[in-house]
């Protein structure tokens, strides 16, 4: 089920104009930031579909950077993100795209800064309701509705299982984990949905594990 | 996942089987999915009932958009309903100026809440505020009515859609209506089956609606559409309190606006290509906000024409 709480339906409470366009946007942006582990100093967003066609009218724009703020949905910073973007250093270039994607409300942040780079896509599926459906290359599904943990990693025997132990000794409960590769041997990616909010000593520690190469997360 | 209900059909029999509110079984399925309390649900609740209260006062104020395209006519309603002649009926055109409000606070990036997209966000507030009125609720029963659209909002998202990028305005400012219509039946007394003919009643009343933004913004015809939306609501709430039934089952409904929104062209689902985006005035005005031309003399032309 897409939608499980009822305040997927009544609310979010959020600065107009569109759930879809305006306050979905500002979530996969935040998303975004979140998985990226700073602001970035500079992102190239990629617009599709109904994205691309209205992006201006629904403020899509200043929401997307507004969520690379951090704002939250009901943020009225929104309304003059590019000029707070400005002052934080954030450069940002919309690029809207022809090309279909599976679905119409789709964006793709490439951002970075001095010393590294990540591509999340987001899709904005009504109501303010996000999901990611990729990151740096590899699909998958996350809702940002729960607390979640991304590991690239080599894709080498006990990889998940050293990962799964760093999270049985903090305490941690699986709720929900996906693994996924490029090529057999190559990188890998596991996303584990996680009752709790992850605090920082906990990522440290498996970033410490052999064979991984990075580390981040979204706390809801 | 457990849940209580899936479809109207379950949650008709369960309340009827329980003897309890839509409003309650929804409340009973947030607590059992999230595990969050009773109380951290009610107030959450309660804060957004706020914000709704806030937004609709805000606009009968008078609010303009950013692009100058709407603002304004809640206002106007009302005036005209002080003046004691209505046609419609106060009750009506004051839900309807109050969803429009909404919407033109939403228009001019203001704060709302969502019920169940900011584009539709004026239907719920819009007919819960003018009927409070009529029927005296308390806090908590108009608390209540956000849940009971809550818990049918919940179904055809799931079942089917509520994106204007996916379904057509049917999804939107539909789905919206109809779920005001079964809010407006529990409040007035109504049993949960009457609620489910309601919401069939203004679904089906709303089948085929498609999403056409004048240049993309949420204003031409959205606000219009919510205005629409919120009378449609309050005639279906008082067919189905009078007896009358859907022959189409609701579920059945639902399917069918999914199926339709399937099958509606992209040109007609949020990409500001085809429907009323594309007509002359419509490009006109896309063209003067986007490309510098002068929309105050296209506004006001059009105004002296009519």
């Amino acid at each position: 089920m897409k939608f499980t709480s009822v305040f997927d339906i009544i609310g979010p409470v959020m600065i107009g104009p569109s759930s879809s366009h305006t306050a979905g946007a500002a979530r996969i942006g935040r998303v975004a930031r979140d998985l990226f582990g700073r602001q970035p100093k500079w992102a190239k967003i990629y617009l599709y579909g109904s994205f691309a066609e209205t992006y201006r009218g629904h403020g899509t724009d200043v929401a997307i950077i507004g969520g690379l703020l951090d704002y939250d949905t009901d943020d009225e910073r929104i309304k003059t993100s590019f000029a707070e973007a400005e002052k934080a250093g954030l450069q940002f270039e919309f690029i809207p795209e022809t090309a279909n994607k599976e679905h119409p409300n789709t964006a793709r942040i490439l951002m970075g800064d001095d010393e590294s780079e990540m591509s999340v896509e987001g899709i904005s599926i009504g109501g303010g309701k996000i999901e990611i459906s990729e990151v740096n290359g590899f699909k998958l599904r996350l809702t940002g509705g729960m607390p979640a943990i991304l590991v690239v990693h080599d894709d080498r025997a006990g990889c998940i299982a050293n990962v799964a132990n760093c999270l049985a000794m903090h305490d941690v409960n699986i709720g929900h984990m996906e693994v996924s590769r490029i090529e057999r041997g190559l990188t890998a990616l596991m996303v584990i949905e996680v009752d709790q909010n992850i605090d920082q000593r906990l990522l440290e520690q498996i970033s410490y594990i052999p064979h991984i190469t990075k580390v981040s997360k979204i706390n809801n | 996942m457990d849940v209580l209900f899936r479809s109207v059909h379950e949650l008709v029999e369960l309340a009827e089987r329980e003897g309890k509110l839509i409003s309650e079984l929804m409340i009973e399925q947030e607590m059992l999915i999230t595990g969050r309390s009773r109380e951290e649900i009610f107030t959450q609740m309660d804060r957004n009932l706020t914000i709704m209260e806030e937004a609709v006062e805000r606009g009968l104020k008078g609010v303009q958009s950013v692009t100058g395209l709407t603002g304004g006519d809640a206002v106007l309603i009302q005036n005209y309903i002080k003046k004691g002649n209505t046609l419609a009926g106060d009750l009506l055109l004051d839900a309807v100026s109050k969803a429009v409000a909404t919407n033109e606070v939403n228009a001019a990036m203001g704060t709302i809440c969502a019920t169940p997209t900011a584009g539709s966000a004026g239907v719920v507030p819009g007919t819960l505020f003018a009927v409070q009125n009529k029927l005296n609720p308390t806090r908590e029963q108009m608390i209540r009515y956000l849940f009971t659209s809550g818990a049918f909002g919940f179904i055809v998202a799931n079942n089917a859609s509520i994106s204007g990028a996916e379904g057509g305005c049917q999804a939107e400012v539909g789905s919206a209506s109809a779920m005001a219509a079964a809010a407006i039946v529990e409040m007035a007394g109504g049993t949960a089956q009457q609620s489910s003919e309601a919401f069939a009643i203004t679904l089906k009343n709303m089948l085929g609606l498609v999403c056409d933004p004048v240049a993309g913004l949420v204003e031409v015809p959205c606000v219009k559409r919510n205005a629409m939306g919120a009378s449609n609501s309050l005639v279906a709430a008082d067919m189905a309190l009078a007896g009358v039934t859907s022959r189409i089952p609701c579920d059945e409904v639902i399917g069918a606006m999914y199926r339709i929104g399937q099958a509606m062209s992209p040109n007609l689902k949020e990409t500001a290509r085809g429907g009323l985006a594309a007509t002359p005035t419509g490009k006109a005005i896309t063209h003067a906000i986007f490309e510098g031309g002068d929309l105050k003399s296209l506004l006001k032309s059009r105004v002296g024409s009519n």
